[in-house]
């Protein structure tokens, strides 16, 4: 059952999208957050939309996959419409009881739901078709001007890749103490919400002895191989600029100057 | 050839959990491991054992006496990341070691700390990699391997350093009979091949038997030392030290009690099975 979790699931491939370079990925995905916020009409949503189905296509990824990351946000979809549908103030087009559906209403929906599924569409195609460690690599190399000012960009971005590393192998060791727990007959199933959470004590106390013995232990395995803090450390895989990568940014910054100049027409 | 690592009047103490009198581990321990060779620690728990491969590359520092790692001394803070890098150490738990989620950025981690120019880390990942028999595996994530092939990868990680010393402390507890075979293949090839002088911390005595030599180790101090057939026909003093002998040992040494006069240093299979048949032949004529 834990072997679901998509947390930063990535989809291998080839595709001219997985081979962006992984800070230009970051950057576009932050322009096109941008851009998506300053959209005001069907004419920029429209441009935003050809433009995201254009990146899905050429990466490959199956839109089932894109879909069903948006399946636990369903709930936050219809809330935040129906939160809109009632309560814009405009024509009103229905009214009964106390409530009252209003043209503006009908299109301030419309348009956050559109614009909810896209940003997580958007933000989903980034981690499917980047690999965590070249998704850290980036962050720290975009990041790296912050070193001026002592913020720890090394020290953040080795942190994240150590625990994407040990995710797989907490939750291996999740599974192997329920089954130890349940063995013995803890049972996690039944019983209300209190009961369960309780039945979980018996998992997350040995879960995080040996989290932190495996730390401890981790942590001597580094100091053997000269880890010594960032300073002067090189890379195996050096992150390079290509021309695609100019590209697509120039790509990235007119759509953001379009969606700019619609925005003044109210398109 | 010279010393790899020098040990003289080692002083060691953990400070104890009860907030007691301090836990003494080494009471002037001298050892000298020769440079190239492949060396075998024994000992039942607690008599030391992982407390004298940390002081091998300065992970602990001695409290009395010095620790010299090719003629290094490990109390000399400048040379601590040259120590590191000559003295490589491969622990117990495989998992445990593994910092990156792709095998050869994992291998790359120790040449990347070294501040090696990425196209020479490229060609001593491969080598590496190669060295140990994990090149196909390059691209895979750690946690699909298998126990042998994480442990292999965990060597190679070290040999990325291009170390002239390796100690492993009980590499190959918590793998199956396929994995610590291959784990041991490649543990000789680098003795052999590579001239790298190999520190084999154990329980297993089959893999102590195929050591050059084998020092046995209690309460912090050396019981017995010498070749594999001197220290394993010293039955009853192994014994003493709550220490198990190989097997094959194990059946000549009862079998000599009831009588027979059979050669206790036959200690592979190969041998001990001809000594038996040896022996068989006799007793029917």
């Amino acid at each position: 059952m834990l072997k679901d979790i998509t947390l930063g699931q990535y989809f291998p491939g080839n595709t001219i999208v997985h081979r962006l370079d992984p800070r230009t990925k970051l950057l576009m995905t932050l322009l096109y957050i941008v851009t998506l916020f300053l959209c005001k009409w069907f004419v920029s949503y429209g441009i935003m939309l050809a433009f995201l189905i254009t990146a899905i296509a050429l990466s490959k990824i199956r839109p089932k996959a894109l879909f069903k990351g948006l399946k636990p946000l369903i709930i936050i979809i219809i809330f935040t419409a129906v939160i809109n549908l009632f309560y814009t103030d405009g024509r009103v087009l229905v009214e009964f009881w106390i409530f009252k559906i209003t043209a503006e209403g009908i299109r301030n929906a419309f348009f956050l739901v559109l614009r909810i599924m896209m940003l997580v569409t958007g933000t989903f195609l980034l981690t499917y078709t980047t690999s965590p460690i070249a998704l850290t690599d980036g962050l720290e190399s975009l990041l790296s001007p912050l070193k001026k000012i002592h913020f720890p960009v090394h020290e953040l971005a080795m942190m994240m890749s150590i625990a994407l590393r040990f995710i797989p192998t907490l939750i291996e060791e999740t599974d192997k103490i329920m089954s130890a727990q349940k063995a013995r007959g803890a049972d996690f199933e039944t019983g209300n919400i209190f009961r369960r959470a309780k039945a979980l004590i018996p998992i997350l106390v040995p879960l995080f002895v040996s989290a932190f013995r495996r730390a401890d232990e981790l942590a001597t395995a580094m100091e053997c191989r000269c880890y010594h803090g960032g300073e002067g450390r090189t890379k195996l895989k050096q992150l390079r600029y290509h021309t695609r990568d100019v590209l697509c940014l120039l790509l990235g910054a007119a759509l953001l100057a379009g969606v700019i100049v619609l925005r003044q027409f109210s398109l | 050839m010279g010393n790899a690592i020098t040990m003289q009047e080692l002083l060691f103490s953990y400070p104890s959990q009860s907030g007691g009198a301090p836990v003494c581990v080494f009471d002037g321990l001298n050892i000298n491991i020769e440079e190239g060779s492949f060396v075998a620690i024994l000992g039942h728990n607690g008599c030391g054992k992982s407390t004298f491969a940390k002081q091998c590359n300065a992970i602990l520092l001695p409290e009395g006496g010095s620790v010299q790692v090719f003629g290094l001394d490990t109390k000399d803070e400048a040379l601590l990341l040259e120590i590191r890098r000559t003295v490589g150490m491969v622990f117990q738990n495989p998992d445990n070691q593994m910092v990156a989620n792709v095998v050869e950025e994992d291998v790359a981690f120790a040449p990347e700390n070294l501040g090696v120019p990425s196209e020479e880390i490229r060609r001593r990942v491969d080598d590496a990699l190669r060295a140990v028999g994990m090149y196909e595996y390059r691209t895979h994530a750690p946690h699909l391997l298998s126990g042998g092939q994480k442990q292999r990868v965990a060597i190679a990680g070290v040999i990325a350093m291009q170390p002239r010393c390796i100690v492993l402390d009980e590499p190959t507890a918590m793998l199956d009979p396929t994995g610590r075979e291959d784990v041991m293949r490649t543990i000789e090839k680098l003795n052999r091949e590579n001239g790298i002088t190999v520190i084999l911390i154990t329980h297993h005595m089959t893999e102590a038997i195929r050591a050059d030599r084998v020092i046995v180790m209690s309460e912090g101090r050396i019981l017995t030392d010498g070749t594999p057939k001197e220290v394993f026909t010293q039955v009853d003093l192994l014994k003493s030290a709550g220490l198990d002998v190989p097997a094959t040992t194990q059946i000549i040494y009862e079998l000599n009690r009831q009588g027979f006069d059979l050669p206790l240093d036959a200690l592979s299979t190969q041998e001990c099975a001809q000594a038996l048949y040896a022996a068989l032949k006799q007793t029917k004529a």
